[in-house]
């Protein structure tokens, strides 16, 4: 069965709403830097983040005292709704999924929670924070906003378990009982996280990512959330979800990323969203890209936008629909040239695109690919 | 066959079988230490002693001992840095492929809540100036909740995908429920399913903050519960297309006919007073099932022994069923979260294939207020045709699995 794009939602630290950060993205726009200290150390870190004014105007009981993951997937879930014309009280509240999409989840709230123990003792331990760092409370809130009954999944992986979640969406989409599935992505920026991927080596200290460098310099991490409505109609539709694999060493990851490509490669594409983003991902997606899809154009919006990890599948979806939609691709930013790679160094039309992969590498040896198209 | 060009039915679904099963918990390590806890009520609730419970209420849990898990896998090449709840995982798993060594799974689909947590606590005590970070690089990769999945995969030669659930502790419910509905609809002929949690420090004193945990016994349905005490554990199942599992002569455990899902947006922590999420849930997975509530011999409650959760799940279960036997396993184990609901499938495997009912231990007075048929304190020998298990989350996820007993 083919999933079609309904609606789409777009909170990202270069803007809010889908044709406001693709209008920013296609003018070659960066989201700007801002910087997060750790608290034991002096280490500074610079991050892409979300600014508050970004989410005005999301109210709702639920997220009086929610975590900026859960505003972040609310925010982003409602714009999807509303661009698919989806007014959920005259649906029926059983026939709509709601799947997420996560990566580290509510960690704000999970360290200020564990740092009570640490510091003062249990008895410190807060009952009103505990709920909230709970994988599947972002999910829950948005299910209560919008009222929804039926299926509600919360899914944890890495970079690329938002097209994991695309294949869940298509599993449970075969079922005649449901008419949609709402897919959100979301993640949160936390000092702990960047420190974590520093000790990881998988972490720059400062703009820019370089995709596809030989260096591996590293990534900025970002946050944010994307949100796709699915249906059985719509504008741009999934035309194969690859269950995706994982890897057991990165130096394996390039042969998991060729069987994806081959698999979903099998008709003509016209641009490869790919998820390069300064670290060894590059050089696995390059790899493979070059050997199955040669010549044809891979975009990567993570120089622009950051690594957002749970979010960043939904956000690579989401610009495939869009330079589909809109028939160019925006330019990739701080791009090795000397790279054999078809990369669009400056906006570039693609005026008879009609199929386009999504390609996923994460950081935590997870991969996944789709193929999507547009009528 | 490439999976996209199989037939995808809701009309003419696949049967689905259960034809290997994997379970460690603190009732045993496998299926027959599981069997031969629960034939004898035995009550594997402990004192904690992994980490200081000197300011909680709860001082007990139930728990895997480390001396036996940490030894049982030296083949594995750096066993050592994997955390303990990938050991758990691997044993499940080891169960499950000496019994099937032929099975090779198209999906994997687990659910879990906390993945590695002890390890993310480790290094932030660490952080915090409490000890040395150089292991922290091992932490950190051996944290996040996908990777137990992964570890016990590739321990086999596994090499399907896996999804990853955590939808608290319906989570281990959810992941099999999935599996068996991508089976069903033709989509996939072999989905590997379960769930796994370990106790960590903060989710232990989180359920303590709230007031949820008890000091005293596990008293699930009993008119004076005071809460529930955490476990711990892994189990899996290898689901497989009925016809093609009888078709290449893999012994058939169960059947699992039947599964509910719904969501009650009534609180993050608190189910919905008048148990209507519960009894949706039961609802679907028994239209699901194809029977009525007449057909259900045994159930196994989520039954978490705290004052609201058995209340409403006392409520959707009477108001559901006419006094079909029910018992709480927890009582026995604590409340593993995420690896409960598969936990508690393979105790209603167990029950059906042995012919019994597992008891609800620690049960000395009715509550007023719920009107079930409790198997009270021992195991009893019963004709178990059909079984029902509930499990139900925080963020008010509700799941409900059924399973028949396959005649040969």
């Amino acid at each position: 069965m083919r999933l079609a794009i309904a609606g789409m939602g777009w909170v990202t630290p270069l803007g809010t709403g889908v044709d406001s950060v693709w209008e920013r993205l296609i003018q070659g726009e960066e989201a700007p830097a801002t910087t997060i200290a750790e608290q034991f150390a002096d280490r500074v870190y610079s991050v892409f983040r979300v600014p508050e004014s970004a989410l005005k105007g999301i109210s709702h009981p639920r997220l009086r005292r929610a975590s900026a993951i859960s505003r972040f997937a609310a925010a982003a879930g409602l714009q999807a709704l509303e661009f698919a014309g989806l007014k959920l009280e005259s649906q029926n509240p059983e026939r709509i999924a709601v799947i997420f999409a996560i990566s580290n989840g509510g960690v704000t709230y999970t360290k200020r929670f564990y740092h009570e123990i640490v510091g003062t003792g249990a008895q410190a331990a807060s009952p009103l924070l505990f709920p909230e760092t709970v994988f599947n409370a972002p999910a829950s809130h948005l299910a209560a906003i919008l009222g929804v009954t039926g299926a509600t999944y919360t899914l944890v992986g890495d970079g690329a378990v938002g097209l994991t979640a695309i294949t869940m969406a298509e599993e449970l989409m075969a079922n005649d009982a449901l008419d949609y599935c709402l897919v959100v992505g979301t993640e949160e920026i936390d000092w702990v996280l960047c420190d974590a991927y520093r000790r990881w080596r998988l972490l720059r200290m400062a703009p820019p990512i370089e995709p596809f460098s030989k260096q591996n310099l590293g990534m900025i991490l970002s946050e944010g959330a994307g949100a796709i409505v699915f249906a059985r109609k719509g504008f741009a539709t999934i035309e194969r979800a690859h269950p995706g694999g994982y890897f057991g060493r990165r130096a394996e990851a390039e042969k998991i990323l060729k069987r994806i490509l081959c698999d979903v490669g099998q008709t003509e594409i016209d641009f490869v969203i790919s998820s390069a983003n300064g670290t060894f991902v590059d050089q696995a997606e390059s790899q493979a890209l070059q050997e199955v899809v040669p010549n044809t154009l891979a975009y990567t919006g993570k120089p622009a936008l950051g690594e957002s990890v749970g979010a960043a599948g939904l956000w690579q979806i989401i610009l495939a629909a869009q330079a589909l939609h809109s028939k160019e691709l925006p330019p990739v930013l701080y791009a090795d040239q000397s790279v054999p790679l078809r990369l669009p160094l400056s906006r570039t039309p693609i005026p008879r695109a009609r199929r386009a992969i999504v390609l996923s590498c994460g950081l935590n040896q997870q991969a996944a690919g789709l193929r999507m198209a547009i009528e | 066959m490439a999976r996209e060009d199989r037939q995808v039915s809701t009309n003419n679904p696949a049967r689905v079988a259960v034809t290997a099963a994997g379970v460690i918990s603190p009732l045993g390590f496998g299926l027959p230490e599981t069997l031969d806890s629960l034939r004898n009520a035995r009550d594997c609730v402990t004192p904690v002693m992994r980490f200081s419970v000197t300011q909680c209420r709860c001082k007990t849990a139930g728990q895997v001992s480390d001396s036996r898990l940490l030894a049982s896998h030296p083949q594995i090449p750096r066993s050592g840095r994997l955390h303990r709840v990938s050991h758990m995982m691997i044993q499940a798993l080891q169960e499950l492929m000496t019994q099937q060594p032929e099975f090779e799974p198209e999906l994997t689909v687990v659910g879990t809540t906390s993945g590695g947590m002890s390890y993310g606590e480790r290094y932030y005590r660490s952080l915090n100036g409490a000890g040395d970070l150089r292991h922290a690089p091992t932490w950190i990769a051996n944290y996040p909740a996908q990777k137990p999945v992964i570890d016990a995969q590739t321990a086999f030669g596994i090499s399907a995908p896996c999804q990853v659930i955590a939808n608290a502790c319906a989570s281990g419910a959810n992941a099999i429920g999935h599996a068996f509905e991508c089976v069903r609809s033709g989509r996939y002929r072999r989905v590997l399913a379960g769930g796994y949690d370990a106790l960590a420090e903060m989710v232990f004193v989180g359920f303590d903050s709230l007031q949820a945990s008890t000091p005293e016994k596990c008293r699930p349905f009993d008119r004076h519960r005071s809460g529930m005490v955490l476990g711990e554990g892994a189990a899996v199942f290898g689901l497989e297309n009925l016809d093609l599992a009888r078709k290449r002569g893999a012994p058939v455990l169960a059947e699992i006919i039947g599964y509910g899902i719904s969501t009650d947006n009534f609180h993050i922590t608190q189910p919905e007073p008048s148990g209507i999420g519960a009894r949706q849930a039961m609802e679907r997975a028994l239209e699901s099932a194809r029977i009525s509530a007449a057909d259900v011999d045994y159930v196994n409650a989520h039954g978490t022994a705290t004052v609201f959760n058995d209340t409403t799940e006392g409520k959707a279960i009477s108001a559901l069923f006419n006094g079909v036997p029910v018992s709480s396993t927890k009582s026995m184990m604590g409340h593993s979260l995420g690896a409960a609901g598969a936990i508690e499938a393979a105790v209603c495997l167990l029950a059906l294939q042995h012919q019994f009912l597992p008891a609800n231990i620690n049960f000395t007075t009715a509550d007023d207020d719920v009107y079930l048929n409790i198997v009270a304190n021992e195991a009893r020998p019963a004709a178990v045709s059909i079984a029902l298990s509930n499990s139900f989350g925080f963020g008010g996820t509700n799941a409900s699995l059924i399973m028949r007993k396959l005649e040969a």
